[in-house]
């Protein structure tokens, strides 16, 4: 394959990292933003969210559309009702302390993922898509006779992965309407500028909170589960999205949403052609060590403009 | 000799100007208080003396020498020592550790016990020296707070309000003290409390809009008409 | 007696009796013990930063593997005997410590968390980067005819056991020196009031500075001699686990006490032991004790003991 076409095919799959990555993202980022609590556990409910998928979609039977749609409705409820009970019983106990929540948080890290070795196993196992139909890309080159199309062998994608974009750009213009047009976000956004004046304005800081943690589980979820016919379900594969949420999150500006979804596209996009040119490792390195720089030197995110 | 002074210091909040070019001079020895309304901007003037604050513009000197680049740490080393407005002492340490950590930085041993001992027992707390600081009282604690700055011995004491919340009686004492170390020790008071600023107070500077409204004496500040209308918001 | 006497006497008395119970310990738990020492004195480097001075650090992980990896690779690639790879070890430490510290040290709180945190994945995946040289996930075994320090085989269990002693007594002994001193008290207090003690004239970044290289070098020192006692080195000691260990034992133990560390270290070995033999899921323990301990009581065994009884314990 020439050059022009592998980097569209490396876009292409970026995309699809990308649109994953912004809702888990802004799960984390909403978390953070509202609560100020760094929930290190997040990757464990990305985990849930792909384990109930195929959970669901196995007892369902049937075409594996009905399977795949009714995970789509109940992992992301389930997980947002087991994150709403951590926060009860753990996380408001703590008074919701930075420091005390990110050590209880490794500890529910642990729990769920050895909980979820105990019961679903250490094997990986796939979800099928709804619909998976293959779909080749055109690409223009000059030939003898002018400019003309052809469709290069191995430059293509599948109907599911544009859905899956598709699905969470819709997702997260939902996220937004919810925060700048409902009531309900109104509430979330004065309770993260000022939680003292929240309370005193008889906002109930602790459902807003319980709800904003259920809500950033669930998009993690949700994410998940879209990606869940593509990738497999497997007890560990929480560390990966931990970690570029973070980084998208931390880059983004720290609780900025507009900043958490421009920054996820970039690495989203990113990813995928540096480990054209880079081993993965080497790229992981290179993202960590960003993450880190950035926190030391420019504590506001790089797109972010205000102080974290 | 002048021990501090400021030259043209300003500090811009987000546009507020919270201190305007304050030109400020302390001679050594002398009792300085600082008045002014809530919110005239000594608290930030004082901050930026001691180096919690970074200035918007201007300079000051502390014992003729430029300290305005300096980081606090090391302007306390050059001898001043700033109690805090509102009670800062280690609450789950012992008063005892407590004036300790403020003798240590320059003593050692038994010379810093007795240091330690004999700053308790100029404050009256001598006998609660093993209570963790966070069981005292308000009015102790405020109390320990002036020991931890008499144990650094230091040239310039800055104290920030350091009779509210005081009873009569301990003000008393706080006033006693205060003449005790008149004349040793120049100290640069914030004072709400008018009787403690006339019985102590050499000189007085009166703050007002983040600007020097009037200095002079006690008595002559008392009978100034201008700083009246600061105060009570009449001609 | 004396705070400091009676203090002593507790220390010293708990080395005494480790050297006593090598005589009647069963095979099993002897060589158990050997390994709870080295790791509870990566404990107690770790709660000098945690514990006394209040900063957490999520990534303590890179400081044992600097150690480990400073001694394991001069010896398989250097053909360094035991004595200088172990100094190469505790080099490779206080560099690594040093570096660390002048980074994350301008942040503080939740950011110096998650700096920690991300350093230490970094150097984890460097490791697993070079694995030409590192063997990766893998690692490498250090052969007994390279284990042999002054004429003595380090393999042997006996001679591990009096090795794993002396470090242990050392760092403990240094602890116990370090917060009875005007700097480990002035880190006290730096970590119940920062702003405090700067405007008490102390330079706390320099006091931070201090606390993170003397914690990151006794890591390393733990880690280079977890390497030589055991024989292995592998990349998993670098892995986010074994910076969340020392927390976790600290946060048992007692954080900001001189014997937490090794009663934290103690418990949550024979914990995670008997656990393993029931389930492959036994980092299911470590999990639910850290939602526990941070609920129920963040002062740890130790600590409660302080609060309840002895007041004077460090």
């Amino acid at each position: 394959m020439d050059f022009g076409p592998y980097i569209l095919l490396a876009s292409l799959e970026g995309a699809v990292t990308a649109a994953v990555l912004a809702l888990t993202a802004v799960g984390l980022s909403l978390v953070f933003g509202v609560m100020r609590v760094v929930n290190i556990a997040h990757g464990e409910f990305f985990m849930l969210g792909a384990v109930i998928a195929w959970w669901v979609a196995q007892s369902m039977g049937g075409h594996p559309a009905v399977g795949f749609a009714a995970a789509l409705v109940i992992a992301p409820l389930a997980v947002a009702a087991i994150a709403v009970a951590a926060d009860m019983t753990i996380l408001k106990r703590l008074d919701y302390d930075p420091e005390r929540t990110i050590v209880a948080t490794i500890g529910l890290l642990y729990i769920i993922q050895q909980v979820t070795l105990m019961t679903y196993g250490p094997d990986a196992r796939p979800v099928e898509a709804p619909f998976d139909t293959r779909l080749a890309i055109p690409w223009i080159e000059r030939g003898e006779g002018g400019w003309q199309l052809y469709w290069p062998w191995g430059l293509g994608t599948t109907s599911y992965k544009l859905a899956v974009i598709g699905a969470a750009g819709a997702v997260l213009i939902g996220v937004w309407l919810l925060m700048s047009r409902t009531r309900i976000g109104l509430v979330m956004r004065a309770t993260q500028m000022d939680r003292d004046m929240a309370l005193a304005f008889a906002i109930p800081v602790e459902k807003v909170y319980a709800l904003v943690f259920g809500l950033g589980a669930g998009l993690a979820a949700l994410g998940a589960v879209l990606i869940v016919p593509i990738q497999q379900a497997h007890y560990l594969m929480g560390a990966d999205p931990l970690l570029l949420s973070f980084i998208v999150v931390i880059i983004g500006g720290l609780g900025s949403l507009p900043g958490t979804v421009l920054a996820a596209v970039f690495i989203g996009l990113s990813d995928g052609i540096i480990s054209v040119f880079f081993s993965p490792t080497l790229a992981k390195i290179l993202a960590t060590l960003l993450v880190g720089m950035v926190l030391v030197f420019r504590p506001q995110g790089l797109f972010g403009s205000r102080a974290a | 000799m002048t021990l501090l002074s400021t030259r043209g210091l300003s500090k811009h909040f987000a546009g507020l100007r919270a201190v305007e070019n304050v030109d400020f001079d302390l001679p050594e020895g002398e009792v300085r208080a600082l008045i002014g309304p809530n919110g005239a901007g000594k608290t930030t003037l004082v901050g930026m003396i001691c180096g919690r604050i970074t200035p918007s513009a201007g300079r000051i000197a502390f014992d003729r020498a430029d300290i305005t680049a300096l980081p606090a740490h090391r302007r306390i080393r050059r001898g001043m020592a700033y109690t805090f407005q509102i009670t800062s002492v280690f609450a789950r340490l012992p008063a005892r550790e407590n004036v300790a950590l403020a003798a240590r930085r320059r003593l050692r041993g038994a010379e810093a016990d007795a240091v330690v001992h004999e700053a308790l027992d100029r404050v009256g707390l001598l006998d609660r020296i093993d209570q963790e600081a966070g069981d005292l009282s308000y009015g102790h604690q405020r109390l320990l707070e002036i020991a931890m700055g008499l144990a650094q011995a230091p040239r310039l004491l800055i104290l920030d309000e350091p009779t509210q919340g005081l009873s009569e009686s301990e003000i008393a004492g706080f006033t006693a003290l205060l003449r005790d170390l008149a004349g040793r020790t120049t100290v640069l008071l914030i004072e709400h409390n008018m009787s403690v600023v006339m019985e102590t107070a050499d000189r007085v500077t009166v703050l007002d809009y983040g600007a020097v409204l009037a200095e002079g004496t006690p008595a002559e500040i008392h009978e100034n008409a201008a700083v009246q209308a600061a105060y009570l918001g009449t001609g | 007696m004396s705070a400091a006497r009676r203090s002593l006497a507790l220390h010293g008395g708990l080395i005494a009796l480790l050297f006593a119970l090598q005589f009647v310990l069963p095979d099993y738990h002897h060589g158990n013990l050997a390994r709870i020492m080295v790791l509870a004195s990566y404990a107690v480097g770790y709660n000098i930063l945690f514990g006394y001075t209040g900063l957490l650090s999520l990534g303590h992980a890179l400081f044992f593997a600097a150690g480990m990896y400073g001694m394991g690779l001069t010896i398989q690639h250097l053909g360094f005997t035991p004595a200088p790879a172990l100094v190469a070890g505790l080099v490779t430490g206080i560099v690594v410590s040093a570096g660390l510290a002048l980074l994350a040290l301008r942040t503080s709180g939740v950011a110096f968390m998650i700096v920690t945190l991300m350093f230490a994945q970094a150097g984890y995946l460097t490791i697993l980067y070079f694995g030409e040289y590192t063997r990766g996930d893998e690692g490498f075994v250090i052969q007994q005819a390279e284990r042999v320090l002054w004429g003595i085989d380090l393999s042997d269990p006996t001679n591990r056991y009096f090795a794993a002693l002396i470090l242990f007594a050392i760092c403990l002994m240094t602890c116990l020196h370090l917060v009875q001193r005007p700097f480990g008290k002035t880190l006290v207090a730096v970590r119940e009031n920062e702003e405090r003690v700067r405007m008490l004239g102390y330079d706390t970044f320099a006091h931070k500075l201090g606390a993170m290289i003397v914690s990151g070098t006794i890591s390393a020192a733990a880690g280079a001699v977890y390497g030589l006692l055991f024989g292995y080195v592998g990349a998993s000691f670098a892995s986010v686990q074994y910076s969340i260990f020392p927390l976790l034992w600290v946060l048992l133990g007692g954080a900001g006490t001189v014997l937490g560390p090794f009663i934290g270290t103690l418990f949550m070995f024979y914990l995670i032991d008997f656990s393993s033999g029931i389930t492959t899921a036994y980092m299911l323990i470590a999990g639910v004790a850290l939602v526990v301990l941070t609920l129920f009581a963040p002062q740890g065994l130790t600590g409660e003991l302080r609060r309840r009884l002895w007041r004077w314990l460090p």
